[in-house]
């Protein structure tokens, strides 16, 4: 049982076995590697590109390294850890499947979450508007969304695909009207807002 | 209110003479020179003894020993880091308290704030509460990010320097047999002194921290030279250091900082008053340390912050067509290099750069990796937009062998349009680092202490499971 998280981070943070060695890309201020080193007897290690959100993982004692995800992992070997958390961040870097190589290259598994292009209410919303949809969870118009690469559970599969990877697990999530994130298994490439994929190597 | 003690307290050594200023307001601040025992081994096959240092402390040693950071200066820079009364008014105070003129040996006072500079002026009387300011001290202080009301702070002066601590112009013991006199000229090591590198600097450090009964400090700080310093300790004794931060500095002093110490070096030994390297205290090189000065001050700006700060603004009302000072860049890069001068000795200047040469962590960023692995020194590496001399990059690549070492590193890079001279001058972005990694330092290495076995990993082979909580639905 995960408390004292965000929703966001809460159902990544179940995923994350004790002891882990763990990356997070795109870690912010560093909450959820302090927790997972706190709670979870974690190695962490956190990569930022926010020059106040690293200073805030600083605060939290959380070892972070500013750098922009499109320029690699240039800071770590191969197979360094156990597990790479790359959270809501892939749809925002430049090159998606370089840096899912990437993650493979340091990481034995991969936990990405991303949000749904394939949910009901986008195909809807394209279909009958004829236009790029803003929601709740789409924030932004097309033009100066951060968002450059929308994906369907069934692209990012895929990617994963062509980077020598595989999906082993997803876990697919909505938001209520009433903010609560819940899980979710009937026809989840329509109604999940969000999915966390588990990824690992195609051996 | 100001008192005065012989500290009673130190450690035996040789000598270690100490001077204690207490003030209501301030942390303890005392200014202390100690004779390291015996032969000191150094890079080059040499050996040296009757090394004096000079150090200052600010604050107070906690019960259980988990506050002291080392602070490391750069190639000019002295002991006295943070404010206070510096050496030399702490040498006026007393005279007994540096018996045989340890300090005033190597330094006296050329009543030039009292920065310890080489002349043959006499030392006199600035009052004990003469507060000169540090050099960091808008990083060190009460209050600031390296708070010393909460950390013990020391600095010494680096081997081969000239603000207290045994260099070129310290007597030479095979000239004389006093080595506590203040050297004539030609009783003076000059050129006679080793060549000594950071790796020699920091055993130095090292040894004076072993004769104050220090064994292992919370963290070893600093920038540029002494970033060099603070990452060769936490290299060289690393169960000593539980952090280090270094700041615009790099793993490897590249071709193009030789080159520009080199040509600083070439400006000093072919001053025609150079004398190879025992000049007069009146008749100083000055112009060949003042134009190795101007040297480096360019390499501490920013094109920017020189665009800045003197744009082509003119120094008299219209162009003179003149080789006079023409420019108002001019001027000031004249000013800084004489007023060096006053502070700093030739021979100095060649010893410190020609240390800063030799400096490699490494000879690749593998190599580096391949040293550190499985350090379990902590680090913080910050380094600066615009600094050209020791730019981001190096530092990057710094911070990259560290990691790839296994190392819990933060590195960041802050914005900043002074230069290299940011991290004397940026102290706020710079302090918010340094003072959340150093409480964080601190807490966390108590965690460590108090369960040996808190490194272990647990080892339980759980894998990622499907587990559900809020309900599927």
């Amino acid at each position: 049982m995960v408390t004292g998280l965000r929703a966001d981070l809460r159902n990544i943070a179940e995923e994350i076995p004790v002891g882990s060695r763990v990356l997070d890309l795109g870690c912010g201020d560093g909450v959820l590697l302090a927790w997972l080193r706190d709670q979870r007897g974690c190695e962490v290690r956190g990569v930022e590109v926010d020059e106040s959100h690293v200073l805030e993982a600083v605060g939290r004692g959380v070892p972070v390294v500013r750098s922009d995800l499109d320029e690699g992992l240039w800071m770590f070997s191969d197979g360094m850890f156990d597990i790479v958390v790359l959270s809501q961040a892939l749809q925002e870097v430049r090159r998606p499947a370089a840096l899912l190589r990437e993650i493979l290259r340091v990481g034995d598994h991969a936990l990405v979450s991303f949000p749904n292009f394939g949910h009901w209410g986008v195909r809807l919303y394209l279909l009958f508007r004829g236009r790029m949809p803003v929601s709740r969870h789409i924030p932004y118009s097309w033009h100066e969304t951060p968002s450059i690469h929308h994906t369907t559970i069934l692209d990012f599969d895929d990617l994963v695909d062509q980077v020598g990877g595989i999906v082993e697990r997803d876990v697919y999530l909505r938001t209520t009207a009433s903010g609560v994130t819940k899980r979710l298994t009937v026809l989840p490439h329509w109604r999940a807002q969000s999915v966390i994929s588990y990824v690992g190597h195609r051996r | 209110m100001t008192a005065t003690i012989v500290d009673e307290h130190e450690p035996q050594a040789l000598a270690n003479v100490a001077q204690r200023f207490m003030r209501a307001d301030r942390p303890p601040h005392l200014v202390g020179a100690i004779e390291l025992p015996g032969e000191i081994p150094l890079d080059s096959g040499e050996t040296i003894g009757h090394v004096h240092v000079t150090y200052e402390t600010w604050g107070t040693r906690s019960p259980d020993d988990d506050n002291v950071v080392l602070i490391c200066h750069a190639l000019t820079g002295d002991s006295h880091v943070a404010d206070g009364p510096d050496r030399a008014a702490a040498a006026a105070v007393s005279d007994k308290a540096f018996p045989g003129g340890l300090v005033k040996a190597t330094g006296p006072d050329t009543g030039d704030g009292g920065r310890g500079a080489f002349a043959g002026a006499s030392v006199s009387g600035p009052p004990a509460d003469t507060h000169v300011p540090g050099w960091w001290s808008g990083l060190v202080g009460p209050g600031n990010a390296i708070d010393t009301n909460t950390y013990f702070v020391v600095c010494m002066n680096v081997l081969g320097g000239c603000s207290g601590t045994t260099g070129p112009l310290s007597p030479d013991p095979r000239r004389t047999d006093d080595p506590t006199d203040p050297a004539a000229p030609e009783d003076r090591y000059g050129l006679d002194f080793p060549v000594v590198t950071v790796e020699d600097m920091v055993q130095v450090e090292a040894r004076v921290l072993d004769q104050l009964g220090i064994g292992r400090v919370l963290a070893v700080v600093g920038g540029s030279l002494g970033g060099m310093q603070a990452l060769v300790w936490a290299r060289e004794y690393p169960e000593r250091v539980a952090s280090c931060i270094a700041v615009a500095t790099t793993w490897l002093s590249t071709p193009q900082t030789i080159a520009f110490n080199e040509v600083g070096r070439q400006s000093i030994v072919g001053d025609p008053r150079f004398e190879d390297g025992r000049y007069a205290p009146d008749a100083l090189p000055a112009h060949g340390l003042a134009v190795a000065r101007m040297i480096g001050h360019i390499t501490y700006l920013s094109d920017e912050s020189m665009g800045h700060k003197f744009g082509r603004r003119l120094v008299g009302d219209e162009l003179r067509y003149t080789f006079g000072k023409e420019f108002q860049v001019e001027s000031y890069l004249d000013h800084q290099g004489y007023k060096f001068v006053e502070r700093f000795d030739a021979d100095s200047y060649l010893y410190i750069t020609r240390a800063i040469d030799y400096y490699a962590l490494g000879d690749s960023p593998e190599d580096v990796e391949r040293v550190f692995t499985g350090t379990p020194v902590r680090f913080l590496l910050l380094s600066f937009t615009s600094d050209w001399l020791f730019p981001t990059k190096q530092l990057r690549e710094t911070a990259g062998a560290l990691c790839r070492a296994g190392a819990e590193v933060t590195f960041a890079e802050i914005e900043a349009s002074s230069g290299h001279d940011a991290f004397l001058l940026e102290t706020v972005k710079q302090g918010g680092y340094v003072r959340s990694f150093l409480r964080e330092t601190r807490s966390r290495d108590r965690l460590v202490a108090m369960d040996p076995h808190s490194d272990g990993r647990d080892g339980a082979d759980s894998r990622p499971s499907a587990s559900s909580e809020g309900g599927e639905c």
